[in-house]
């Protein structure tokens, strides 16, 4: 057989060549799959179900929304607490010297109590004089102070009840708190702060880092998802809302979320549930890498060769030689 | 004497000639017959040889309607109803594209489609399936919807931890949407392109020897 450096011609000497309409194929070819997505698209339509909005979040689940932003002030959410991209403070996912997380800084800086309540209370106090009382008060107190009335207030929101949309807590000492949070959850459930977080001073954006980053912080949108079947311990990024398929194709990547080391805190050489994600995608780089490096690896190369699969693909070539090894 | 010297001069100066030499190289390596060919080995008869085809169909049908989605604006099609159609032709395209890439995948997996100085063909497929998956990731980001807030919250924390999340950050949809209808598209077309050149300028590989070897 004729090998690498060979022309057509010289690759073909001695095969039975037959007709062959490619470009009829290629036609026939659009248009069948075209018919199939055209169906699809007529009978199916596609999965289109509304974003949340902090609207929605505020005045569906107004505990839930007081409590995330009680607990950004705190410093105690995901994003607080996250590291880089958007601050320093947790250390993010390594694998001994492996922490790509910490290589490249902070790169999209995102100071959580600033950026989701004190920014959006200090422009909506421009006209309210009790905010900026209140505001005033909080940003005066010592971090001590402060500490306390987050402790007491936070105790306080595990056992508040809903009247008309304001969140009620019991009497208590907690400071500027309750003036701060009633406000922000009326700005919230306006719709004011979800323009406030996405406009960031600027007119024109197409950047709802802040936003996501806030609504992954409670717990509202992650129950919403959780109802539509859509978490990771369900294979969450290959999933979509209702029946139609999602990333199917990253069933391999998804999979490996499912399986020890990387649901276990324990693990094996250093890969464990905390830096699955690290884990998972240097796993999963080395498996494309092999993928692709097939043809150079021995085992993998020669599966075909002992499968045969392709008896069935080239049976019109293997048969008369079947049929004269017999005679 | 005059002329015979003006004649090599010519002759000098089209060999240097880098139009020249490139309309050479594509006649030696690829001419049209190679191109598209009327005739083929008499073994190119399973259905298998149909997945490559139907593969570069649906990529047709994704490109054409996502054309038609990117002129009217991400926004259209939650309010229209031929907007809804459209983006219905585009998701479902990219799932039977999905789907015939991963037939074709394992097709020429199991006919060691990289024998005989193919194997480049083969990394280049590669490459090209794991390019339309950050493409379809970007495509699911851009959706507007509840699943894009959802995916990109969660698809945050992988990105980020790879280092990646610091250059492609999956919450800013404009970069997520730019990179979904521009650069990532043109990526795929033009490996698709690539590998199509690399296919025809070898011809389709010759039946498993049971002799011979599966090596490059």
């Amino acid at each position: 057989m004729k090998s690498m450096g060979a022309t057509q011609d010289e690759y073909y000497r001695g095969v039975r060549m037959v007709p062959y309409d490619l470009v009829k194929e290629l036609f026939l070819a659009l248009a069948g799959v075209g018919v199939l997505a055209l169906l699809a698209a007529l009978i199916l339509s596609s999965p289109d179900v509304a974003p949340v909005t902090i609207a929605n979040w505020a005045q569906s689940d107004s505990i839930d929304f007081v409590t995330t932003a009680t607990n950004e002030l705190a410093g105690s959410t995901t994003s607080a607490a996250y590291g880089n991209p958007y601050n320093t403070v947790g250390p993010g996912q390594s694998w001994g010297p492996v922490a790509p997380q910490k290589w490249f800084g902070t790169r999209i800086p995102v100071d959580s109590a600033n950026a989701f309540v004190i920014q959006p209370l200090q422009r909506a106090s421009f006209s309210n004089t009790d905010l900026g009382k209140a505001l005033f008060a909080w940003q005066g107190a010592s971090a001590d102070q402060q500490g306390k009335w987050l402790d007491t207030y936070s105790k306080a929101l595990a056992s508040a009840t809903v009247v008309d949309g304001k969140v009620t807590v019991a009497d208590g000492d907690y400071g500027p708190l309750p003036v701060m949070m009633s406000n922000l959850l009326g700005i919230a459930q306006a719709g004011s702060l979800d323009g406030l977080l996405v406009i960031n001073g600027r007119f024109y954006q197409t950047d709802y880092t802040q936003p996501l980053l806030f609504m992954g912080d409670g717990g509202y949108l992650a129950g919403l998802a959780a109802d539509a079947h859509l978490t990771g311990s369900l294979w969450g990024m290959m999933n979509e809302t209702g029946s139609y398929p999602g990333q199917t194709w990253l069933w391999l990547y998804t999979m490996w979320y499912q399986v020890p080391p990387f649901t276990s805190s324990s693990g094996f050489l250093g890969l464990n549930s905390a830096n699955a994600d690290l884990g998972i995608i240097i796993l999963m780089t080395l498996l494309t890498a092999a993928l692709a490096l097939v043809p150079l690896i021995p085992i993998l190369r020669d599966i075909p060769r002992w499968v045969p699969i392709h008896r069935l693909i080239w049976r019109q070539y293997y048969a008369p030689r079947k049929a004269a090894a017999k005679t | 004497m005059a002329a015979t010297s003006s004649h090599e001069g010519a002759v000098a100066t089209e060999s240097k000639s880098w139009t020249l030499r490139l309309r050479q190289m594509i006649d030696r390596h690829l001419p049209m017959d190679h191109l598209l060919p009327d005739r083929q080995p008499y073994y190119v008869g399973s259905w298998v040889y149909v997945f490559g085809v139907v593969t570069i169909a649906a990529l047709v049908w994704v490109v054409v309607s996502g054309v038609v989605l990117s002129f009217f604006g991400p926004q259209w099609w939650h309010d229209s109803r031929v907007g809804r159609f459209f983006n219905g032709l585009h998701f479902w395209s990219v799932q039977l594209f999905f789907i015939f890439m991963v037939l074709h995948l394992w097709g020429q997996y199991f006919m060691a489609g990289w024998r005989n100085g193919r194997a480049a063909t083969w990394m280049i497929g590669v490459v090209i399936f794991a390019v339309s998956i950050l493409t379809a990731f970007t495509g699911y980001m851009s959706q507007q919807n509840f699943d894009a807030q959802f995916i990109a919250i969660n698809a945050k924390d992988a990105m980020n931890a790879a280092g990646v999340g610091a250059f492609f950050n999956v919450l800013n949809f404009g970069q997520m949407y730019g990179l979904h209808i521009m650069l990532l598209p043109i990526g795929v077309t033009i490996l698709v392109v690539l590998h199509i050149v690399m296919v025809r300028t070898r011809g389709v590989v010759k039946p498993i020897d049971p002799e011979g070897g599966v090596r490059p």
